[in-house]
């Protein structure tokens, strides 16, 4: 019998309702391959017991009208489960267990599937490499010495070593898209308020979005169809009617505009990045899309206004860690304050403190006009630029990274050189943008590369058919060795 | 401007996180350079733009006020570092 699990959701879906295999069987798979892959690390927890239970449950009374019947998924480990400890990658957290469940994930349970373990990411979801988690490095399939991206480290590693069908992560400023992007799959943030951000763990509330990391562009339907949709309980989710992206994918482009913008072509990027662009927009071009240049004049201020954004929106969020109603407590602290004061400095590691330092700091008296104001201008600036571009245009195409996975410990004694990585990713979560990545190319170690779509608010629809013709075109094929079992 | 190390332990007091003494010298070295690149916004003139609070089109919505969850206080005080049978339970605050 050939590999179960080497193979598209898709595909496995529809292996799943022929009977060629049944959940159980898939599930075991799936664990084998999991247990054989502890040196990539991408687990924090797993949940075997439980997904075989559900498996079980499900082979005796299958319902194949799901979409996902009977399917065992790893999501992030920053979505709140019940009954499964959530650490966020954060010592703070080590022993915290939800008594509910984020809506995403039920989301995706109520459409068949169940939980098979949680993925490391980078603490709090502050992080482009996975390096800031408590629970240690994650090592990307591609090579035993590359980092799988981040912060959805944990997802990008697991996906592409098989050791779950599809997942979940979530994207701040590039944390889906940017792992995709060093591991060869497929990531998608969508539009900001599409799905709920309820029961995940928080970092910066008007960034954060949850979203599909997936083998291929039908996966991404399948998956972003199953976890979105209106929730009372995030004041921020979009009330309309759920759409059918899977059904409706379609790989006619005809007639498209995408917009090319110049400031995406920086300083010191590698010549392969700009030739994948450069075969992209041929793609493109050949399918029947027109191109056309356009100027995003505000580019080079979204990393800066994204650090001042984001770290004052974590300060306040993180105010919670205070060691009293959850989580880690020190013993060390003769009074509440110096208790406060030691849980944090225990519980946090260095970029999470260091990211809460700077929110602090840019919100506090005398400072929030010259930091936080001045942040939240250009933030409007920035959204311009997109609303003037997709007033003639119907999408933008991009590099998804300025560089395929760098090393392991290579960024990590340069903040500043860290955030650089998330260039052309965190300009579209201060718009509340969808985008997606998708795998491309390699350079010239083999390392993969992906180019971005950005689409208008609420057309995920678009980019994904986009995508859906760039796929059958581009002819790219992730050749991962299976080097770590 | 650039942060010192004293402008640092009193941003840390207001943050409520211990800093190391042995850790004041990187960590400032580390917030300066990141400030430093922040700064890159001071070359826009934004006098006319409107600041962004918020990024949905729409405005939040607001719900009633009513009690729609409860009775679970043994369920939350489960996750709770130290707790007595109904309460969550700090260091003295008062003598």
């Amino acid at each position: 019998m050939t590999d179960i699990t080497n193979q598209s959701l898709n595909e496995i879906i529809e292996n799943v309702k022929t009977k060629k295999v049944s959940s159980t069987d898939l599930t075991k798979a799936y664990i084998k391959n999991i247990e054989s892959a502890k040196k990539l690390n991408a687990f924090v927890t797993t949940t075997f017991e439980h997904a075989l239970a559900k498996a079980k449950q499900f082979d005796n009374k299958p319902n194949f009208d799901q979409l996902l019947p009977g399917i065992p998924l790893a999501v992030k480990d920053l979505f709140c489960t019940e009954n499964t400890k959530t650490t966020a990658g954060s010592n703070i957290l080590n022993n915290f267990i939800p008594s509910y469940e984020s809506t995403v994930t039920k989301n995706l349970w109520d459409s068949g599937s169940f939980l098979l373990g949680k993925l490391n990411c980078d603490e709090f979801a502050m992080g482009s490499s996975n390096e800031t988690s408590h629970y240690g490095n994650v090592i990307n399939p591609v090579g035993d010495k590359l980092v799988p991206g981040g912060s959805s480290g944990g997802s990008s590693s697991a996906l592409a070593a098989d050791l779950t069908p599809a997942t979940i992560g979530t994207d701040t400023g590039g944390s889906i898209r940017q792992p995709a992007s060093f591991t060869g799959t497929v990531g998608l943030k969508p539009t900001y308020g599409l799905c709920s951000r309820w029961g995940i763990v928080a970092f910066a509330s008007s960034l954060d979005q949850a979203g599909p990391m997936t083998k291929t562009i039908k996966d991404c339907a399948i998956m972003l169809e199953a976890m979105s949709g209106f929730d009372e309980k995030d004041s921020t989710s979009i009330n309309k009617k759920k759409d059918q992206y899977s059904k409706n994918l379609k790989d006619n482009i005809k007639g498209l505009k995408i917009g090319i913008p110049k400031e995406y072509r920086v300083d010191n990027m590698p010549k392969e990045v700009d030739e994948l662009w450069e075969k992209g927009k041929k793609i493109l071009k050949d399918l029947g899309a027109q191109l056309i240049d356009i100027s995003l004049p505000h580019t080079k201020y979204a990393l800066p206004t994204y650090y001042i954004v984001a770290p004052a929106e974590a300060s306040s969020n993180l105010a919670r860690y205070d060691g009293v109603r959850y989580g880690y407590r020190s013993t060390q602290g003769k009074d509440l304050i110096e208790m406060y004061e030691k849980t944090r400095s225990e519980g946090f590691g260095d970029e999470v403190k260091r990211r809460i330092l700077i929110g602090t700091y840019v919100l506090s008296s005398g400072y929030y006009d010259a930091y936080y104001l001045k942040a939240q201008k250009v933030r409007q600036l920035i959204k311009k630029d997109f609303d003037d571009s997709f007033k003639k245009i119907d999408a933008i195409l991009t590099p998804s990274t300025p560089s395929s996975a760098f090393k392991i410990g290579e960024k990590t004694n340069d903040p500043v050189s860290m955030y650089l990585n998330d260039i052309f990713t965190v300009p579209v979560n201060l718009a509340g943008l969808p985008a997606l990545s998708m795998p491309a190319g390699v350079d010239k170690q083999s390392h993969p590369l992906g180019l971005q779509l950005i689409g208008k608010a609420l057309d995920e629809q678009k980019i994904l058919n986009i995508g859906y013709a760039f796929e059958k075109n581009c002819g790219f094929k992730n050749e991962i060795k299976k080097w770590w079992s | 401007m650039s942060l010192d190390k004293e402008k640092i332990k009193h941003v840390a007091k207001l943050a409520r996180i211990s800093v190391d003494e042995a850790k004041v010298e990187s960590l400032t070295k580390d917030l300066n350079s990141i400030f430093k690149f922040i700064e890159q916004l001071n070359e826009l003139n934004t006098d006319k733009v409107e600041p962004l609070t918020s990024i949905l089109n729409h405005s939040l919505r607001s719900r009633k006020d009513e009690i729609s969850d409860g009775k679970i206080r043994e369920k939350i005080l489960k996750n709770s570092p130290k707790a007595n049978e109904e309460f969550f339970v700090v260091p003295k605050v008062v003598e």
